[in-house]
């Protein structure tokens, strides 16, 4: 089969832009071949190159005593926990394809995160997920769809995640019309590991075979990264083969076998196939080895006879990895991958003059600079976008509506209700250290071999990074630091997700700027590292880009298990308390957008040091046993907080706010950041306000929790109250009903 | 000092409960728990077999359907013909219902969607070296994790079960009820786990190795494999 003349449209059809062609026909100083455009076209999408984001990326914070990894340096960041032991972690999207096809879109999400993790010689341990769909209410077409996807992906996630046998033990799902076909799919996964056994992926050593082993290459997700770089339109459906097919259990048997070949000392370097494949692996390892690597298109193993090297070069078939083998120990690859029957293969060898050279038997298809591809792509500093942050909401222009149906409203809306429904479709127990099961504010899970406690929390408000992304940034990661202290946990790392639109239009990419900004200050102020992460851009339909999404996710760890709280009430007659102080606003609340159908104003506002004083005084007195739950005011304000803390306790809870100037729904509803519930036993009350009193946070007494099943809530002059049952009651049942009618 | 029990933990491709049903087991004092990889063919010097769950061959054609022959199995079925214990959990029940070393298949749960969650099992045999250290009518709370965890029997069998006692728990309430409600998958008759006609092999969809541990939501697992450990000692004094 011959190969198709390059012409300008095949040029522009390869997402290359005129410059950039310039750009390769002057590093190769003659017309690239066919192949040879396929893989400058993925190796310089935004997906594998961050060309557009990478100049923001730098200014994250991505240093630190406790890192042993940086960002960006191999496939997923390693942070220190003590005694020899060590954690990766890593959030990555799949956005585009689990648009065009949920199922399998997510379940190779799940799947390219896990393999990022053990490429770096950890042993995956759980994994999280934040999701972001349309509205899945009513009748129409779009929220037809939309359930659909949402099903899907859900779906998608649990077939890969429970057959690999790794525990899907947090995460968060909102809904918004934002995401309406473009649906937001990030998926985390954390492995630990032994110091000495952090792996890398470069291609060292003159002369080393290098190993492709695995499932077989297909025609599947044939240049996913290009599509992956480019907005999604009616005509996205037609890019269906970019969509990868996953199979989990060809993952589990990879993964233990890479682990086997890994604690030897067989391996010179080792790196998953991910976007852009087999090109992709090739090119990095030699560009950080300093090498150069050859391989031959005809020893890869194939699924389907008669496919071109064009296609076996940018097919993203899942579950392959590319492992330079110390010469001389190619036995200890045989006999590994033979018992955990896999097909691995001998395709080619490091070299020492720097090319990435793909041979199709005699013939070479691809002689390009190996560097060229993964480290000198184009770099774009794109136009951002003038901003005025958003006027204060005027409270004048919101009607009065009465709290008493507001709440159960509220705990009915898609993006605060339980998400039971999704979470007991994972198996969030597997690996058998999951201590707070999802549904708290942070997993907790106990890693035995290591005798070390992990806590780990997923959120973005994208409406308040709608509003104002510099301060829905900084909110992101506050939250996830809060959500943190409510289980007794100091953080140690995050990784980030950034989703958002086309960076070409200024507005989004002063978007896209903005929230870097506020994650890195964000990150400053908790004194943690950036450790990696993803950039998804082009997230629009043709309704227009998506809400700015830059996903937070997380890691702390807890000293002692006497110091994993959880968000649950315990006992009647404890006593409730409010750290923090509440704030005359309802800008950016859910408040004002499920019950008057707005998303505006400002975003509450953030003070990194209060919030910090309220973290610190709320684990100090966690660690002095003071605590019985603990719960941080989010989405919904202080009545859904105190209303989800009494769910499947069996108990109530009588609240009194006191006197107050403020309207009753700003008081119940109200978004104000750094607020936190926390119950104690009423003999350990005094010993509890002494301690706070001394740290200086704000803090009162708010009430009391009742054997009697019922929340109520005095407000100045206004009273209200529910039954915990009616509640919980709509809380439960929302998306169920939803989904299944 | 010898072990009071050494039991081999099966690896089939694709299982994942391996290291958790190995350390449940090394829990107890005294206990030795091995990993056993499929492709052995010898389970000589063990005093029980425990075939965890997973995802054994990525549960393709049908849950268990491919890991009965695996070469291990030829040594499981010569060790359940001894009496040795045999304890089969998820998709190790799976894998001996497909083995015909249990009786009855396990269908796709009947809500379709899989299913996580605590709930409650009733014990309703404890004469079984499964459940001796248990009380009849005992009500376990333990965790299930499964898609396909729909016991069917043709109705002799199911005949023969109720007959010699071979239903050892149930799906129940809170309070001990059998009630439809408490039935998570459609199982026939709210059955979770059922034993052989010999009493030595027992599986059940429900899984004891994730409640071993009050840090880990409990430790209601635990009097299965505490039997298990007394029904060796008694073996072998």
């Amino acid at each position: 089969m011959s190969n198709p003349a390059i012409t300008p449209e095949l040029i522009a059809k390869h997402g290359l832009s005129p410059e950039e062609y310039e750009k390769v026909l002057s590093i190769l100083a003659r017309e690239p071949s066919f192949e040879e455009l396929g893989v400058f076209s993925v190796m310089w999408s935004e997906h594998c190159s961050y060309k557009n984001s990478r100049p923001e990326l730098r200014k994250f914070p991505t240093t630190g005593p406790s890192v042993l990894v940086k960002a960006g340096e191999e496939n997923a960041g390693v942070i220190d926990i003590g005694d020899g032991w060590a954690v990766a972690f890593k959030i990555e999207s799949h956005n585009h394809p689990s648009a065009v096809e949920p199922f399998q879109g997510a379940a190779t999400g799940v799947g390219g995160i896990i393999r990022d993790i053990f490429t770096m010689g950890a042993r995956p341990v759980f994994l999280m997920d934040s999701l972001r769909f349309g509205s899945i209410e009513g009748d129409s077409e779009q929220a037809k769809t939309n359930r659909r996807l949402f099903s899907g992906v859900v779906a998608g996630i649990a077939h890969y995640g429970n057959c690999i046998g790794l525990p899907t033990i947090a995460g968060e799902v909102y809904f918004d019309e934002s995401y309406s076909g473009n649906p937001l799919v990030n998926a985390f996964c954390l492995g630990i590991l032994r110091h000495d056994q952090i792996a890398r992926g470069a291609a060292e050593g003159i002369g080393n075979p290098v190993f492709y082993v695995g499932a077989e290459t297909g025609r599947d997700g044939l240049a996913g990264a290009a599509f992956a770089s480019r907005e999604l339109t009616e005509e996205s459906k037609a890019d269906r083969p970019a969509v990868q097919v996953g199979d989990p259990f060809r993952e589990k048997l990879l993964l233990e076998a890479c682990l086997e070949l890994l604690a030897t000392d067989a391996v010179a370097g080792i790196q998953d196939m991910g976007a852009a494949g087999l090109t992709c692996s090739t090119c990095e390892t030699a560009s950080r080895g300093g090498t150069g690597v050859e391989i031959d298109i005809q020893l890869v193993p194939q699924r389907a006879k008669g496919q071109t090297p064009y296609e076996v070069l940018l097919s993203e078939s899942q579950e392959r990895m590319l492992v330079i083998v110390k010469k001389g120990r190619e036995d200890v690859v045989k006999r590994i991958f033979e018992k955990w029957d896999l097909p691995y293969a001998e395709i080619g060898k490091v070299t020492d003059d720097g090319m990435m050279r793909v041979r199709n038997g005699n013939d070479v298809v691809v002689n390009v600079p190996a560097r060229s591809l993964a480290d000198d792509g184009p770099l774009y500093s794109r136009e951002a976008a003038p901003f005025t942050p958003p006027a204060a909401l005027d409270l004048a222009t919101v009607p009065q509506a009465d709290p008493e149906t507001a709440l159960p409203k509220l705990l009915a809306h898609p993006s605060i209700a339980s998400k039971r429904w999704v979470w007991r479709q994972y198996d969030h127990m597997v690996r058998t250290g999951t201590a707070v099961l999802p549904g708290s504010d942070a997993a907790v899970f106990i890693v035995r071999e290591a005798n070390k406690i992990l806590a780990a929390a997923t959120d973005c408000n994208a409406i308040y990074c709608k509003l104002d992304p510099s301060v829905g940034a900084r909110i992101a990661v506050a939250e996830c630091a809060r959500n943190l202290a409510c289980s007794g946990a100091v953080p140690i790392g995050v990784t980030d997700n950034l989703n958002f639109g086309n960076p070409h239009k200024p507005e989004n990419f002063y978007q896209l700027r903005a929230a870097v900004e506020g994650i890195s200050e964000g990150c400053r102020a908790f004194g943690v590292p950036v450790t990696g992460g993803n950039v998804s851009l082009y997230n629009e339909s043709p309704a227009g880009a998506i809400d700015p999404t830059p996903t937070i996710s997380m890691v702390g760890t807890i000293a002692d298990a006497s110091h994993i709280t959880t968000q649950a009430f315990k006992e009647a007659g404890d006593q409730i308390y409010l750290l923090g102080e509440t704030g005359n606003e309802l800008g950016g609340s859910h408040y004002l957008l499920a019950i008057h159908g707005r998303k505006e104003g400002a975003p509450p506002a953030l003070d990194f040091d209060k919030e910090i004083a309220i973290h610190n005084a709320l684990l100090g007195v966690i660690r002095k046993g003071l605590i019985r739950s603990a719960h941080d005011c989010s989405e919904g304000g202080l009545a859904v907080a105190i209303a989800e803390s009494t769910f499947g306790t069996g108990l109530g809870a009588t609240i009194d706010l006191g006197t107050t100037d403020q309207r009753p729904e700003v008081d119940l509803f109200n978004e104000t950041q750094g607020r936190i519930v926390i119950s104690t036993k009423a003999s350990d009350s005094a010993a509890l306000e002494k301690d706070l009193a001394t740290s200086g946070v704000p803090f009162r007494k708010i009430g009391e929790v009742t054997a009697k099943q019922e929340f109520s809530i005095k407000t100045g002059a206004n009273a209200y109250s529910w039954k915990v049952a009616e509640l919980e009651g709509v809380f439960e049942s929302a998306i169920p009903s939803l989904m299944e009618g | 000092m010898a072990p009071i029990m050494k039991v081999a933990v099966i690896q089939f491709p694709g299982s994942n409960c391996d290291t958790d049903c190995q350390a449940a087991l090394l829990s107890f004092p005294g206990v030795e728990a091995e990993i056993v990889w499929h492709k052995e063919t010898s389970l000589a010097g063990y005093d029980a077999v425990v075939l965890p769950g997973g995802f054994s061959y990525g549960d393709y054609l049908r849950c268990g359907s491919i890991a009965r022959f695996s070469p291990i199995m030829g040594a499981v079925r010569a060790a359940a013909d001894a009496g040795v214990l045999v304890l089969g959990i998820c998709n190790g029940f799976q894998i001996l219902c497909e083995a015909g070393l249990l009786p009855g298949t396990l269908l796709r749960n009947n809500g379709l969607l899989f299913r996580c969650e605590h709930l409650h099992l009733r014990v309703e045999n404890t004469d079984t070296p499964f459940t001796s250290v248990l009380h009849k009518g005992q009500v376990l709370d333990i965790p299930i994790a499964h898609g396909e965890g729909n016991y069917f029997a043709d109705p002799e069998t199911l005949k023969a079960l109720q007959a010699n006692n071979q239903i050892l728990v149930r799906y129940c309430d809170a309070s001990g009820n059998v009630t439809p409600a408490a039935n998570p998958n459609g199982s026939l008759e709210n059955i979770a786990g059922i034993c052989s006609h010999g009493r030595n092999v027992f599986g059940l969809m429900p899984h004891p190795e994730r409640v071993c541990d009050p840090l880990l939501g409990g430790a209601e697992g635990r009097g299965i494999f505490q039997s298990m450990i007394e029904a060796v000692q008694k073996s072998k004094s």
